[in-house]
């Protein structure tokens, strides 16, 4: 697509891993110049970080996913000539993310503080763990770790189960996308009052966000979340809401009349129960419905469901997910070439003006782009 | 100046995908007003959730809807419909998550509503796109959860196809169509234009996917396989996940298996020695690791770890977490009101700005409880009949 949103805006993205990275990804992908300020020698420490060892050339496949359509210029933050080059850039550039560790950025001169004298038009977007301030500043900002203090790890599982963490990285990720949130906020206040902005998230407090369902109830009822003892497809909500083995494979079964069920699977044992035992009594139910559902294969069910307009899903894996005409028609793969090696990856999920969003432009070798990047911003 | 100030949302969307988005951009400064069917309204508000209710309504209704207005429309009433359109000519962004088509025959598709207002910026949330077979089907949480292959990366690999607790689904969507909504609004700044924005559920699932899907892409289509023990992801070694101790559980992320076997004096660890083989042999030193902490409690092995800079932490619950000053310090919780005097407890924006929090008291709106209001800002009337 050509022209999109977010041309001709320049992106400094001090970071590493995934959370601030991911964020880069998004606004790349809607059309800003996004270029990664990598230490010499290593870079983001992304690079070396791999998933079932692939590697695609001296990084990691994990990386080339996470920051292709982007730019590497390598800077020393503690040399002379190199910071004097980053204030350079910075004087040109629209937004500077980060997600170094508190007091980190400070030490080396490009607080939000510092970096407004030089830009005051700059918007500074910064992701830490837990925050500013409080007894876990310091601690490591790790997804696992984030999802393990925050409760998260309770909603998933069935009660019998330990704690079930997401298999995802999910603070990452959507600390990342609320990040993007903030920023282009920003950036439309920007516009009509030519004013910068300091825009903050935490890992914590995106966890906390993401849970705002299940915590407001807490908050009212006191009453920690429990999982279903079997089933399980989401603490607060009542039978039949989870996934059922069939004779051939499983079926997800979400909100839905108990009645209505009842007749639309002629499933007589669940027929006793009314609407509102759905949730006190759900267990019971779930292994009433979970017997019944064992009998006969997935088709079966999901044709007398949805011939009712019932919320129900076949589960599938990603094999036969991507054999699927409904995954086909998204067009959602691209290929990028990194030098020889061809990858496959997704695009960005958000069409423009009927677009689909695609870039083929791989991740850059580190320091790839110090030379165009100098050009470009005067830097000798 | 907040960050959206004067920026008008039309919100005709329900349950939670749009909703939420709705809700990040009334925080930011947007004015968001919903509109919802008389007598009715947003099926949320009656969604039956858990068994704890506010004033008859689901607290998850009140959540997800504070700072809100809400307008209610009967959209195949002429009068009606003929009002909103007024409206849409004031707005700035309009929004819905109808199923494929409803808009169109309601006459508030996209093309329609670009001759009411060029400068729109029209963002719909479907379940999976316009077109393809599963087009008409519901765009539900839990069911594109279990189509798109999350289900297989959660919990050990001898349990069932497992979901996350939590509307991942609608929540990632939402901040989808948030992003290109803001983004689209950021352009018009400069050229004017209007745009269509489009997410759909499937995508945005596919997207939160991205690092792991890349790899099977890649990988010769190996179908991710859960470790059998201890499993918190299905592509990272050993000890990657959340262990038992004799008295509360403890999550280990990314670390050194050696390290590990020194600082918790774990001999048998010592064994595997090559890292190459953490992720091979992951079951194998999980097994060892999960036998070896049920000997002493959370505390005591959190002390050594911690004190050696190991990415440890405690595993919570809420009562647990809202009694940690870590959690206080942030003063997460707000209190929002309604009109009809009920006080809700719930979380506020988890983005600061210029470092401050973004808070608001207004609570989520009684159906229509914002109509005069609405005709009264916007002007709007009545062209068809004087009732």
């Amino acid at each position: 697509m050509t022209n999109l949103p977010l041309q001709g805006l320049v992106v400094l993205e001090f970071s590493q891993y995934l959370s601030v990275p991911s964020a880069g990804l998004r606004l790349a992908d809607l059309g800003a110049r996004v270029i990664k300020i990598e230490r010499p020698g290593k870079g983001d420490a992304g690079r070396k970080l791999a998933i079932k060892n692939i590697w695609v050339d001296d990084n990691s496949l994990l990386f080339h996913t996470i920051n292709r359509n982007k730019e590497s210029f390598t800077a020393d933050l503690k040399n002379a000539d190199d910071i004097a080059a980053v204030k350079k850039l910075i004087a040109k550039a629209d937004v500077l993310v980060h997600n170094f560790r508190p007091g980190v950025m400070e030490k080396r001169g490009f607080g939000y503080d510092a970096v407004k004298q030089i830009n005051p038009r700059l918007i500074y977007a910064v992701i830490s763990g837990y925050g500013k301030e409080g007894p876990w500043k310091n601690k490591p900002g790790q997804d696992l770790l984030l999802q393990s203090i925050t409760g998260l790890a309770y909603t998933t599982g069935n009660g019998s189960n330990a704690p079930v963490p997401f298999g995802v990285s999910i603070a990452d990720i959507l600390c990342g996308s609320q990040l993007v949130q903030g920023i282009l906020a920003a950036l439309i206040r920007r516009q009509k009052r030519n004013q910068g902005a300091l825009i903050e998230v935490s890992l914590l407090e995106s966890m906390l966000d993401f849970q705002f369902e299940l915590l407001t109830t807490y908050y009212t009822s006191h009453q920690q979340p429990q999982r279903s003892k079997i089933n399980n497809g989401h603490p607060l909500l009542s039978a039949p809401y989870g996934i059922y083995e069939t004779a051939d494979g499983y079926l997800a079964l979400a909100m839905m009349d108990i009645q209505v069920l009842a007749n639309a699977i002629a499933c007589n044992g669940i027929e006793n129960f009314t609407q509102h035992q759905a949730f006190a009594e759900r267990d019971a139910i779930k292994k009433i419905l979970a017997a019944h559902i064992i009998t006969q294969k997935t088709k079966h069910w999901l044709a007398a469901l949805q011939e009712q307009d019932l919320w129900a899903m076949e589960v599938l894996d990603w094999e036969k997910m991507l054999q699927h005409e409904a995954y086909k028609i998204l067009e959602m793969e691209q290929v990028i070439y990194a030098g020889e090696e061809k990858i496959f990856t997704t695009r960005c999920p958000i069409r423009i003006n009927g677009e689909k969003l695609y870039a083929d432009k791989p991740a850059p070798q580190l320091g790839e782009d110090n030379e165009k990047v100098k050009q470009d911003f005067l830097i000798v | 100046m907040s960050l959206l100030e004067d920026i008008i949302i039309i919100d005709f969307s329900q349950f939670l995908s749009g909703p939420s988005a709705a809700l990040r951009l009334a925080d930011m400064g947007a004015q968001v007003i919903k509109i919802e069917r008389p007598g009715v309204g947003d099926i949320c508000r009656e969604l039956y959730v858990s068994d704890v209710m506010i004033a008859g309504e689901s607290t998850i209704f009140h959540a997800i809807n504070r700072n809100k207005q809400s307008y209610a429309a009967d959209l195949k009433d002429a009068d009606d419909l003929e009002k909103i359109k007024q409206l849409l000519a004031k707005a700035d962004v309009m929004m819905h998550n109808f199923r494929p088509g409803v808009m169109e025959r309601i006459g508030l598709d996209y093309e329609t509503v670009k001759k009411i207002n060029p400068s729109i910026i029209y963002a719909t949330i479907s379940g999976y796109g316009n077109e393809g077979p599963w087009k008409d089907l519901p765009g539900q949480d839990l069911l594109l959860q279990a189509a798109s292959g999350l289900t297989w990366l959660n919990n050990n690999n001898n349990e069932s196809p497992t979901p996350m607790g939590v509307a991942v689904v609608d929540i990632m969507a939402g901040t989808h169509i948030a992003q290109g909504i803001l983004a689209t609004l950021f352009k018009r700044t400069i050229t004017g234009e209007g745009a269509l924005v489009q997410v759909n559920m499937f995508e945005s699932i596919l997207d939160f996917q991205f690092e792991l899907l890349t790899s099977y892409y890649n990988d010769g289509k190996q179908l991710p396989v859960r470790s059998a023990i201890n499993s918190a992801h299905a592509y990272i070694a050993a000890p990657y996940g959340i262990y038992k101790t004799n008295d509360d559980y403890i999550a280990l992320a990314m670390g050194d298996i050696i390290q590990l076997a020194t600082l918790l004096q774990c001999e048998p660890l010592k064994q595997f020695s090559d890292c190459n083989d953490w992720f091979d042999k992951r079951d194998g030193i999980k097994k060892i690791l999960a036998d070896h902490l049920l000997g002493n409690s959370a505390a005591f092995w959190l002390d050594i770890l911690e004190e050696a800079d190991i990415w440890c932490a405690p595993v919570m619950n809420y009562d647990k977490l809202v009694q940690h000053d870590g959690y206080k310090v942030l003063d997460m919780e707000i209190t929002v009101k309604t009109s009809n005097g009920l006080s809700i407890t719930t979380t506020r924006c988890p983005i600061r700005v210029d470092g401050k929090l973004l808070i608001s008291d207004k609570g989520a709106p009684q159906l229509g409880e914002h109509n005069d209001a609405i005709d009264k800002q916007f002007e709007l009337e009545k062209v068809f009949q004087e009732k």
